[in-house]
């Protein structure tokens, strides 16, 4: 063999290595998925969207209550979170240049990596522990606090997306830059916006580890802010770890339906991102 | 501009008044922002003030060092050490990286340099949707697909072809060290490879173009001019999916095998800093028990801050080396 075809087989080799490695990826995904579509989809049912979980032994229940918790736990981790940080990732954007700036930033950053099991230890000592009862708030704070630095920096990346013309034409009307702000530059970036608390809902709302100790569980509807809920993502959690068949059943199921939900607010956003791709071109 | 309008008695006020600059309102809008940008800090000092108030108890009555260096977790008697914990997250998250580098940096490579280019929108995708699908789903995979294949299949196997080492000896339940490995590799290979992708790009192009130029063969431009220039990206993004691996709780806390002991086997149930937290925080009834399981969070809040912030100052650098360069 002559150097050349030993140094063309080399190449071969590495290229086939490399392809390996995509292999290896997908096939945990392509296993995952296949298997929660299959085992999930025999237990759907339009009962198991409505009704309360059902004890063991008993036939049908579903995670009606898990749903609604879900969303309610995501409405309040919503409506804290949005505002701070979407405001964050604003200031980052239109005033961040300077050594606060990039402080925030690097904190931003180094936050959006903190276990999430962690968040749900201060949400705990932060209300669970003043209130002396596990509460719906709980959960949703912890769920906040995650979803801060991530809504910071994303909604930052697309308010920067604004071209500059745009903010200059406004300031050279004479309009105040505070409206500016507000009327042209975040009207420009609102698709994005929307993008990235998508992403951060779709996020939480497959949150389990923050949420086992404060909002914990519950087994019947409810809608207070101040009593423990369940959430599909611990019942999925409760349901999987037990030892009975049917109920691991009911957590292929309840699986499929929170990956249909994230999956529903991943594919918004994407549509969304990718109009606002095409409008700014 | 606009002409300063007067508003005395038979002049018009300017329709466009409201337009006026207002030094109130963009002082008041400045102060807003910086109120909301600031917050990210107080969040951060919010958790670790939480964390260290709530764990205080538990470093002054059990001792630091005899915390963390304990091997005994028995919450009946009050025994607590961290030890098992540690050595069960360190563990895990090592199969995991060592598993996943290579993959993702293969993906990674054979996406963006080797393989055909109509690949990769369609795989870049693939790994979107493994980085959204919540954790809680891995650990149902793990648990009812990934243990009974490990406990089949692969622990058998390399107990066969491996066994001397003491890494692979003793009875092979599925649960424990390896499964968590592997399932936590599986989670971390979206963060680390589409990190390297990101750093593929910054490879300034004329480098590889001088080594293909000069008759390089693709693999041999990539280890010339690719893989140095892009060493430090990846090293990032090594780090950063291991700082994941540490602070991931659901899909390891269900297929680890739950058993506050250490083990040499990998085959061995463990349990990992996360793991015990979940378990055990909202049953925790002992003041110091509470305080131990908060102890052990504010470990793992430091280990993860640490490595977070040493990647992103890497990637940070590489990114600036890239403007630096293009100027």
């Amino acid at each position: 063999m002559t150097s050349l075809q030993w140094r063309r087989f080399v190449d071969l080799f590495w290229t086939a290595a490399s392809g390996t490695g995509v292999v290896l990826a997908l096939v945990p995904l392509a296993s995952l998925l296949w298997l929660v579509i299959s085992h999930g989809a025999a237990g759907l049912s339009w009962s198991f969207f409505t009704s309360l979980p059902a004890p063991v032994g008993e036939s049908g229940g579903g995670v009606g209550n898990g749903i609604v918790g879900t969303l309610l736990l995501v409405g309040i981790a919503s409506a804290m979170a949005l505002p701070v940080g979407i405001g964050a990732g604003v200031f980052l954007a239109e005033k961040g240049d300077g050594k606060a700036g990039s402080a925030i930033r690097f904190v931003a950053e180094v936050l959006s990596g903190v276990p999430s099991i962690v968040v749900g230890i201060v949400a705990y000592g932060l209300v669970v522990e003043r209130m002396k009862r596990f509460s719906a708030l709980a959960g949703g704070l912890a769920l906040a606090l995650l979803m801060v630095p991530t809504l910071a920096r994303s909604t930052e990346e697309f308010v920067r997306l604004v071209p500059g013309a745009l903010r200059e034409a406004s300031l050279a009307l004479g309009v105040p830059k505070w409206r500016t702000s507000l009327l042209i530059v975040l009207r420009t970036a609102a698709g994005g916006i929307i993008t990235a608390v998508l992403l951060a809902v779709a996020r939480a709302a497959g949150e389990t580890a923050p949420l086992l100790f404060t909002s914990l569980n519950n087994q019947y509807w409810n809608l207070r802010p101040d009593q423990p809920t369940a959430s599909l993502t611990v019942q999925i959690f409760n349901y999987a770890i037990s030892p009975y068949e049917d109920w691991h059943n009911k957590a292929w199921t309840a699986a499929l339906v929170l990956l249909l939900l994230v999956g529903l607010l991943n594919l918004l956003a994407r549509l969304l991102s990718r109009n606002q791709m095409e409008g700014a071109r | 501009m606009l002409p300063p309008s007067e508003t005395s008695a038979g002049v018009r006020p300017s329709p466009l008044a409201h337009l006026r600059p207002s030094p109130e309102g963009d002082r008041v809008w400045s102060a807003g922002l910086t109120v909301f940008g600031g917050s990210v800090l107080v969040i951060a000092g919010l958790i670790l003030a939480e964390l260290g108030t709530q764990s205080g108890p538990a470093w002054k009555k059990l001792g630091v060092l005899s915390f963390l260096f304990g091997s005994a977790w028995d919450p009946v008697q009050d025994k607590f050490g961290a030890l098992p914990f540690i050595y069960g997250t360190l563990v895990t998250s090592a199969i995991a990286v060592l598993v996943a580098v290579p993959v993702s940096v293969g993906l990674a490579l054979f996406l963006s340099e080797m393989g055909p280019k109509q690949l990769r929108r369609p795989v870049a995708f693939a790994i979107e949707v493994l980085a959204a699908i919540p954790s809680v789903i891995f650990g149902l995979w793990g648990l009812f697909v990934m243990v009974p294949w490990l406990r089949e299949y692969v622990e058998p196997f390399l107990q066969k072809t491996l066994g001397f080492l003491p890494l692979f000896q003793g009875p092979m339940i599925g649960l424990g060290y390896l499964a968590a490995g592997l399932i936590l590799a599986v989670m971390i290979l979206p963060t680390i490879a589409s990190v390297t992708i990101e750093v593929l790009k910054t490879v300034p192009l004329p480098l590889k173009e001088g080594a293909l130029a000069l008759g390089a063969t693709r693999w041999e431009a990539i280890t010339m001019t690719v893989l140095p220039y892009a060493r430090p990206g990846i090293f990032g993004a090594a780090l950063l999916g291991l700082g994941r691996a540490l602070g991931e709780t659901m899909a390891v806390t269900m297929v680890i095998g739950n058993s506050p002991e250490i083990h040499a086997s990998l085959f061995a149930p463990g349990y990992s800093l996360p793991a015990v937290i979940a378990n055990e925080f909202a049953e925790a009834t002992g003041a110091v028990h509470v305080a131990a399981l908060a102890a052990l969070g504010l470990v793992l809040f430091g280990i993860t801050i640490i490595l977070n912030a040493l990647a992103q100052l890497l990637l940070q650098a590489v990114s600036k080396g890239v403007r630096r360069g293009a100027q």
